[in-house]
């Protein structure tokens, strides 16, 4: 019915399909045209060194922007290249807490990658076996799982998150399920569009008619053939977990105060929108567009490439 | 984008004309923080609504701008005998619809204050304590006490008198309507639209004289910034709450002009006296539970309370929008003790007062506090906690929003919280008797006494200050029921917020230290 | 048909009846809301009274067969905090949400289809690439910062258009509007592009995608090589195939676009029902937030119901039946 709900398929690939005929080993070949792009080589590089960076954090920033022990109120909100009271140079500045911004944007790219991309992928996990179910068994199971998607859709994020953190408190894991409960319904409605889609399609029947049990047609044959619209919305679904984030952050709910994820650093900066106090606010932001432009460009060209006939 | 571009210049071209319109002669627009949520000044206590109030309707008696009592519907007032209060009223005072006003109506407001359905928060807590109204005359009424009771005057300030003729039997909807929107206040109801806007008119018969504006808007901005830039985009005249994040830009901006105010807010963490056992968040410096609970050793309580750096936190969080306190009133308050100091910072000697307590090695403790309630509440507990880590105290910061932290305060779940107490009353015992009184429901004491504090001697005293009429007397027993709460630090007292608002340039703002704003008291600069 | 609609909403209300449910008990267990509404200087017995006043000493689930016991009725409880029809007071506040909600999604289709159209059709030139380059922004900033700038910009700095609310209102069919005066459409302009800027992006890259993947379809290159114009091509065979997925994305988007104008309105203080939910949720006023539930539930049903139905119009093949 939803049959690629959400879709967004390649630009057809012109000259560098006919360039590659020497090997078809299809990973090589797609590397082969990934690299043909120079957006997205770039943005990979960048993705790559954002993603590095984040891994590296502990041992590449000059403070453990957690450690409060390591924070002084004293060195709040310093410009750029300021030296702190420590003798510590800030090159990004700090913001009221005195937390070096430039430590704060490196380990809040973990917070928020790891909320982004753990959402994502759980999300789809749930969302994907749920609406493949729902497509395959049909009847009342489609019915029960699609109207609990209407559900889901119809409640608001916020609600969702300070149930959660009424009833659990406050941590990362706790922001990651509420943002799982709120997107799962995405992945469950796709899903199950592409998989109505295809289950029409005579291959199905055929394997029906053979006999093969209905799990194994659901993961080997299904599943497959639904991934190309389900790998769509996972990269603007990594992307929109992030600005989601952000925005529990900005509503009082999102990750816990003392461990800034990029978002809840915007959402702090967002008061010192007119202090004059740009770099509060500037370099987190220009972090954060970074950060999911790359994902975006390469995630694109990586569809492009795994589906280059497009979703129906 | 070529199509928004010029739909934004075709708008703006239409917006341009428009300014000067915006900018009509006599009409004030206030861009305030919090939302009104009812017309009838008798439904639910609240700051917003009292200040909504306060245009439309009159007490007997109001608080000046450094709330200090003074006459309004009431003339003058004094006790005839320890029990009863005799008021002489205003004469020639009329209602909106012409009624006049008169001491029938005062029994009839008493009579309907305690009786309105569904008040989520009842102005009874001020008439309470009225046993019985007389009405001597039309200009003069009594009230009898239940005991010896010296805060009724304050109490009725609070208290905004309705009309019998035109109120009786009127429920909160029709307040909403407009309908009973009637009073005798400086300004008449025009429309209120719920959580956005409240638009009010002059009342040219007034008693007090003729009010300034033609007309005033209260609109509701909540978000701060963009209650900032709403005043910045000359959308509105004045607002209040400005943030203090932006202080220092706008000290120097000329298309805004500061007024501020030391409130009556102090801002405190309350502890945990009422465990015997372990506290629930604190724990030794490996995470070990106590047996006992160490928030119940003063030296512990008096090394919290030194670790903290308040000037630091006024001056670096706040931006000097608060001042440091060692107890919960401002100076000039009536119970405020000149003799209590903000405690001096002294990070070595809450280090020794940690290990003379038997903590040489340090604690763990959680800090937890609301992030949308007070001015930097998020921020302050954060800087509190990396104070604590310089003693040794390794401490977790947790703030929530106020709703879901009310929630488990109520329920006991904290060991260390950031609360406030305002002073509405503008006098000690309002606060000892709500935060320090030894918790008594059938006496209607601690009912904000999260900590479960208690100090019987303390209670003595405030008790003994309740049964005082001769205010200089009182003033002294609050005084020192103030010195042994804070010598005993049964709260750590950290500041006392400044109310700020930001104008144009060509208003005049009389501040007032009751965090209220009123357009009685915006003026145009002559 | 009949049957199936009349299933449809059966089913509906068995998911708004398993929606109070969850959100009743849980904001029930979150704590008391007189706790948050009550002055500090109310003491134990002002505050028992104020509990009582509410209904909220009863247990839990008493509350609960109340509350069932009202809705039967049509009476779906009353606000905590305004002592008025939680129903009433959303209806109130509907207009507000719904002509923001309206004008952003016209505002992405308006700009992100020819967008999209122009993006597919000529996929190689530099101004395509920037535009789907520049799509990506739509989605990366959280729209409380893009807000705020959009504010900073056009309303402080250039004082082309106000900063906040909702502006002049005038009447149609009863209910106030803003879209109708000059003043009150000033005062859209912003939020409604703040609210809009997600779908824009979207719907600019579903239409690119689907003109790319069309024009390489056999009856496309038919239609070409019998010589119809490029125009009529692009207009009636390439937008009339790609016009399915699209309208299921405005429709699903449609009510996800009315849960986010939370933010937007919060930051451009737009009184519209995701304010006073928001409002709502910070005092717990239960009522006013399970009113709130059940109707966007029934949106959210009612949308996808139009859409089922916008199916059978433009594809006939398609089968309500097998929706099911």
């Amino acid at each position: 019915m939803n049959a690629g709900a959400v879709q967004d398929t390649a630009s057809p690939m012109r000259n560098e399909e006919a360039q590659i005929t020497d090997d078809s080993r299809p990973l090589v070949l797609a590397a082969r045209v990934f690299v043909g792009s120079k957006v997205a080589m770039g943005a990979l590089v960048l993705l790559l060194l954002l993603v590095f960076a984040a891994l590296c954090a502990p041992w590449i920033t000059p403070q453990d922007p957690y450690d409060l022990g390591q924070l002084d109120i004293m060195d709040g909100r310093l410009p750029p290249s300021s030296v702190g009271m420590s003798g510590l140079t800030y090159w990004l500045g700090t913001d009221d807490q005195g937390r070096d911004i430039f430590s704060g944007i490196l380990h809040g790219l973990r917070i928020s990658l790891g909320v982004g991309v753990g959402t994502a992928l759980i999300a789809a996990i749930i969302g994907a076996t749920l609406g493949l179910v729902a497509a395959f068994l049909g009847r009342r199971t489609d019915t029960v799982i699609m109207r609990v998607v209407d559900l889901q859709l119809s409640f608001p994020s916020v609600l969702v998150a300070l149930m959660i953190l009424a009833f659990l408190g406050k941590s990362v894991w706790n922001v990651v399920l509420a943002l799982v409960i709120v997107e799962w319904a995405y992945y469950a409605r796709t899903a199950r569009g592409a998989a109505v889609a295809e289950r029409r399609k005579e291959y199905i029947e055929a394997a029906s008619c053979l006999a093969i049990p209905g799990w194994r047609i659901l993961f080997f044959h299904l599943l497959p053939n639904c991934l190309p619209p389900l790998m769509v919305i996972t990269t603007i679904q990594v992307a929109r977990a992030i600005s989601l984030e952000a925005t529990l952050s900005f509503l009082g709910v999102g990750v816990p105060v003392t461990e800034p994820s990029l978002g809840l650093l915007i959402a702090n900066g967002y008061q010192y929108m007119f202090s004059g106090q740009y770099w509060i606010i500037f370099f987190p932001g220009v972090a954060l567009l970074l950060l999911i432009v790359s994902i975006n460009l390469v995630g694109d060209r990586l569809r492009d490439i795994l589906n280059p006939k497009g979703v129906s | 984008m070529k199509s928004v571009a010029r739909m934004l210049a075709l708008a703006g071209t239409v917006a341009m004309l428009g300014i000067g319109a915006a900018h009509a002669a006599d009409k004030l627009t206030i861009g305030v923080r919090a939302a009104a949520t009812s017309i009838d000044p008798h439904y639910h206590l609240l700051n917003p609504n009292k200040d909504l109030a306060a245009h439309m309707f009159d007490g007997l008696t109001a608080m000046d701008q450094n709330v200090h009592l003074k006459p309004s519907l009431a003339i003058s007032w004094r006790l005839i005998d320890d029990q009863t209060w005799e008021f002489k009223l205003r004469e020639g005072v009329k209602f909106h619809n012409g009624n006049a006003f008169t001491a029938d109506d005062v029994a009839f407001t008493i009579d309907r204050v305690p009786n309105v359905a569904n008040s989520p928060g009842s102005y009874a807590v001020y008439t309470k304590r009225i046993k019985s109204v007389e009405v001597v005359d039309d200009y003069t009424v009594r009230f009898t006490t239940d005991g010896v009771y010296p805060l009724l005057p304050i109490d009725l300030s609070m208290v905004f008198m309705l009309d019998r003729e035109t109120h009786e039997g009127l429920g909160t909807e029709d307040f909403n309507s407009g309908k009973g929107a009637i009073g005798t206040g400086p300004y008449r109801f025009v429309s209120f639209q719920r959580g956005d806007r409240v638009e009010l008119e002059r009342n040219d018969d007034y008693w007090g004289g003729k009010p300034e504006w033609d007309e005033v808007t209260l609109r509701v901005i909540s978000n701060d910034a963009s209650r900032l830039a709403a005043l910045l985009a000359g959308d509105v005249d004045i607002i209040d709450a400005v943030p203090t994040t932006d202080l220092e830009r706008l000290r120097n901006e000329a298309r805004v002009k500061m007024w501020d105010a030391l409130s009556m807010r102090a801002i405190f963490l309350w502890i945990d006296h009422h465990q015997a056992e372990g506290a629930t968040f604190v724990s030794g410096p490996n995470g070990e539970k106590f047996s006992e609970n160490v928030l119940r050793n003063l030296k512990v309580r008096q090394a919290l309370s030194m670790a903290i750096n308040r000037d630091a936190i006024v001056e670096r969080l706040m931006q000097g929008a608060a001042a440091p306190t060692g107890q919960f009133l401002p100076e000039g308050a009536f119970g405020y003790d000149p003799g209590i100091s903000s405690p001096a910072f002294d990070a070595e000697g809450a280090k020794r007062l940690l290990a003379e307590a038997g903590y040489p090695d340090g604690l763990r403790i959680t800090l937890h506090g609301p992030n949308d309630r007070y001015v930097n509440d998020s921020r302050i507990i954060q800087a509190i906690g990396q104070m604590w880590e310089r003693i040794g105290v390794t401490t977790k910061v947790e703030p929530e929003p106020w709703s879901a932290y009310i929630g488990r305060m109520t329920r006991g779940d904290f060991s260390i919280g950031l609360l406030s107490v305002g002073t509405s009353t503008g006098e000690a015992s309002n606060p000892l008797r709500s935060v320090f009184a030894t918790t008594n429901p059938d006496k209607g004491l601690g009912a904000s006494n999260y900590g479960g504090y208690s100090n019987p001697e303390m209670d003595v005293v405030v008790e003994k200050a309740m049964g005082t009429t001769d205010d200089a007397a009182r003033e002294a027993l609050l005084r020192e029921a103030t010195r042994l709460v804070m010598d005993d630090v049964a709260v750590v007292p950290l500041h006392i917020q400044k109310s700020f608002w930001a104008s144009k340039p060509d208003l005049a703002l009389e501040a007032r230290r009751d965090e209220s704003t009123r357009a009685m008291e915006v003026h145009r600069k002559k | 048909m009949a049957i199936w609609v009349l299933r449809r909403l059966m089913q509906a209300l068995l998911v708004v009846f398993a929606m109070t449910l969850i959100v009743f008990m849980a904001i029930s267990f979150m704590g008391n809301p007189v706790d948050i509404m009550i002055s500090p200087d109310a003491d134990q017995a002002d505050r028992a009274k104020a509990i009582a006043a509410l209904g909220l000493d009863l247990p839990v689930w008493q509350q609960y067969l109340r509350f069932l016991g009202g809705a039967i009725q049509g009476e779906f409880g009353r606000s905590f905090v305004f002592n008025e029809p939680a129903i009433g007071l959303i209806l109130s506040r509907m207009p507000a949400t719904l002509e923001l909600a309206v004008t952003a999604t016209l505002l992405s289709i308006v700009i992100g289809l020819p967008l999209g159209l122009y993006a597919g059709l000529r996929p190689d030139t530099a101004l395509a690439k920037i535009l789907m380059g520049g799509s990506i922004l739509g989605f990366s900033l959280p729209s409380f910062l893009i807000g705020l700038f959009l504010i900073a910009v056009f309303a402080v700095e250039l004082q082309w258009l106000p900063s906040t609310g909702r502006g002049q209102t005038a009447p149609l069919f009863g209910i106030q509007w803003s879209f109708l005066t000059a003043d009150g459409l000033r005062h859209l302009m912003l939020p409604a592009l703040n609210l809009a800027l997600y779908n824009i992006a979207l719907i600019m890259r579903l239409t690119r995608a689907g003109v790319a993947e069309t024009m390489q379809a056999e009856y496309i290159r038919f239609a070409r090589a019998k010589g119809l114009t490029t125009r009529r091509i692009v207009f009636v065979h390439v937008l009339k195939s790609i016009l399915i997925p699209i309208v299921t994305v405005i429709g699903m988007e449609f009510g996800i676009t009315i849960a986010l104008s939370v933010v937007t309105e919060t930051v451009f203080a737009w009184p519209g029902m995701g304010k006073l939910m928001i409002d709502s949720i910070g005092v717990l006023d239960r009522p006013v937030i399970v009113a709130y539930l059940m109707i966007s539930v029934l949106i959210f049903v009612l949308i996808n119901f139009l859409v089922d139905i916008f199916y059978t119009v433009i594809d006939p093949r398609a089968d309500l039946g097998a929706a099911e």
